[in-house]
């Protein structure tokens, strides 16, 4: 149960004028710019969710998660994270906690991989049954066997993610903080990071938190949306509602033979048509239901095959940002 | 230990030890940061040509100073405040430990993780971070050490006379010496904590670094040995914790210390420790309260 209220954390950030003259001048009088990181977070998780937490560059994600993570200690608010204040407790906190910060390593880089697991193990008091079992499934479901005896400063940059991956919930943790999981993965690395977590999530009943630019991540993944720009939450709820109301139209693609000489139902629009021989594909945009579409077409010219294409989700959620401006 | 009230955090004692609020599994409190410097310590181990390299260079250099001393020693005999064997004793001591006791050694890689950020993962995990860099310090000095010190040893037991290293002049002094040497061990690592921490205000620690080894390698007689200093300067030296680091065991096995005023440094040595973790405590705990992560 994680329960964050009213958390407000401001940066003071030194600003200047790029230049010679500006820098001596910042020598003797500095100015400051007060930068509002979070304004006013309040949510509420429960256990077993899956939360994808979104927005753009500089909204306030990273300062959430670590606020969240007993890193960083807000001006304001209040977050009880089962039970626990994670700045007041933090080591009690972590132990339940996992985090993959996909841009920094949580491996020691002069030993070999299979060395920094066991130091994590002792550092986490894993039982060693317990250990072993975590570890035998995720080398096999990060296909890790080969480069457990391999110094991490060898790692290919795909290999180390999923290095960083297993190091995180070697301890079997309640809590999954994700920061970009699978930044820098080939697609089958992505398909069994995700599957693996949205395993833990189902079998273990973990939560997870995701923060990530990658959309299809936060698809595959999470069933809640949580949307902040400039350190508000501006949208809260399941990605499926979510996507019906960012949605935007959705497209069929129909190949059929003849001509369209008729009217389309009402709020469908023709995008574009290609013929070659004898057959025309066009693409439709259209409002509400897809069958009104079909059933005209197919009642006035010979359909061999349609596709309905739902909006991407990278388009759902720019139709978001754009909605709120941030 | 079952009972550790809930507040015993604030009390010196947790300070020092970092005894944890609930204390229900000792043994795996202390083996996460035996582990860790367990990997650190073979991590330094691998290092073979650099000991290779520290070798020589301190072996010539302590033949060096010798000659240096003997320069001295030969023109007025009276200008030597020590005995000259436990003189000798002194500088192969000196380079032999010297990975222990060298105050402008820092280890890099905590300074990075400062300034980059990095240092947030490490407090994702649930482990004292005051304890996992002083115990990553402790692995890499001694894992110099070792490297560097078997061999000096064995070299300078058998030099010509005048050279030679002598054995502390009775079994106690080495038993002295033996307490003394990780007292003086401890407070070297625990006043680079502080050094360690100003990284979270500065940014940059360069000038931080400087003056703490420029001052602390005179005042320690890791230059001259301090009995080589006036006597008013010495004594306000030896109150001050740079005494407390190779002077006191150095002096020690050579017998310039007496019993009485051994045991007495070794009481200096104990405070100094303490103190020195407890301040470097305290002040890592406001650090980490105000502390700005950088990057992402």
């Amino acid at each position: 149960m994680i329960r964050l209220s009213h958390i407000k954390k401001s940066f003071k950030v030194a600003r200047r004028e790029g230049g010679f003259k500006n820098a001596l001048g910042s020598f003797f009088s500095r100015s400051y710019d007060k930068v509002d990181a979070l304004a006013d977070i309040s949510f509420e998780i429960s256990d077993g969710e899956t939360v994808g937490y979104i927005g753009p560059n500089g909204a306030g994600k990273s300062s959430t998660i670590k606020v969240m993570s007993g890193i960083l200690t807000p001006d304001s608010g209040e977050c009880v994270i089962n039970g626990r204040v994670p700045w007041k407790e933090r080591r009690e906190h972590v132990a339940e906690l996992g985090v993959v910060f996909g841009q920094r390593s949580a491996l020691w880089w002069d030993v070999p991989v299979i060395d920094s697991f066991e130091l994590l193990r002792d550092i986490y008091s894993v039982d060693p049954t317990e250990y072993k079992r975590n570890l035998d499934r995720l080398c096999e479901l990060l296909n890790l066997s080969e480069i457990l005896t391999t110094p991490v400063r060898m790692l290919s940059l795909g290999q180390r993610m999923r290095c960083e991956i297993a190091a995180a919930l070697i301890h079997s943790p309640k809590l999954l903080f994700l920061d970009e999981p699978t930044i820098g993965l080939d697609a089958a690395s992505k398909l069994a990071v995700r599957s693996f977590v949205l395993d833990l999530n189902r079998e273990r009943g973990t939560t997870v938190i995701l923060t990530t630019h990658d959309m299809q991540d936060i698809e595959a993944i999470t069933n809640r949306i949580i949307l902040i720009g400039k350190g508000h939450i501006l949208l809260d709820g399941q990605l499926d509602a979510l996507r019906q109301r960012f949605e935007g139209r959705r497209r069929l693609i129909a190949e059929f033979g003849g001509e369209l000489d008729f009217s389309l139902p009402e709020g469908t629009t023709l995008c574009e048509i290609k013929r070659s021989g004898g057959t025309a594909r066009a693409v439709f945009e259209f409002d509400g239901s897809a069958s009104k579409l079909i059933s005209c077409l197919s009642e006035r010219v010979e359909l061999y095959d349609v596709t309905v294409e739902s909006t991407p989700i990278d388009e759902v959620v720019l139709n978001m940002y754009r909605e709120y401006e941030v | 230990m079952k009972k550790a009230t809930d507040k015993s955090e604030n009390s010196l004692a947790s300070l020092i030890t970092d005894t944890p609020v609930k204390t229900n599994n000792r043994k795996s409190r202390v083996s996460k940061y035996l582990s860790f410097f367990k990997i650190r310590f073979s991590a330094g181990l691998q290092y073979r040509a650099a000991a290779i390299a520290g070798v020589v260079t301190q072996f010539f250099w302590g033949l060096m100073e010798i000659r240096m001393f003997m320069a001295f020693y030969r023109s007025d005999p009276s200008a030597i405040p020590m005995e000259w064997d436990s003189l000798v004793s002194y500088i192969w001591l000196q380079q032999a430990l010297l990975a222990m006791f060298m105050l402008w050694f820092f280890d890099g890689s905590i300074f990075d993780e400062i300034s980059n950020g990095g240092v947030a993962l490490e407090l994702c995990r649930p482990c004292d971070i005051y304890s996992m860099w002083f115990v990553k310090n402790c692995a890499v000095r001694l894992s110099k050490t070792l490297l560097r010190c078997i061999p000096m040893f064995i070299i300078t037991f058998f030099l010509p006379d005048g050279y030679r290293m002598s054995l502390p002049v009775d079994a106690a002094r080495f038993a002295l010496f033996f307490v003394s040497l990780w007292l003086g061990f401890i407070v070297v690592i625990a006043i680079s904590m502080p050094v360690y921490i100003s990284a979270f205000y500065t940014l940059s620690p360069m000038g931080v670094r400087l003056m703490v080894s420029t001052i602390g390698e005179f005042c320690s007689g890791a230059i001259v040995p301090l009995p080589f200093l006036p006597d008013g300067v010495q004594r306000i030296l030896n109150l001050l914790p740079f005494a407390s680091m190779q002077s006191t065991p150095f002096l020690i096995w050579g017998g310039s210390l007496d019993l009485y005023g051994s045991l007495y440094a070794i009481a200096l040595q104990l405070f100094w420790a303490a103190a020195l973790i407890i301040l470097g405590r305290l002040w890592m705990r406001a650090a980490l309260k105000r502390v700005v992560l950088l990057g992402g």
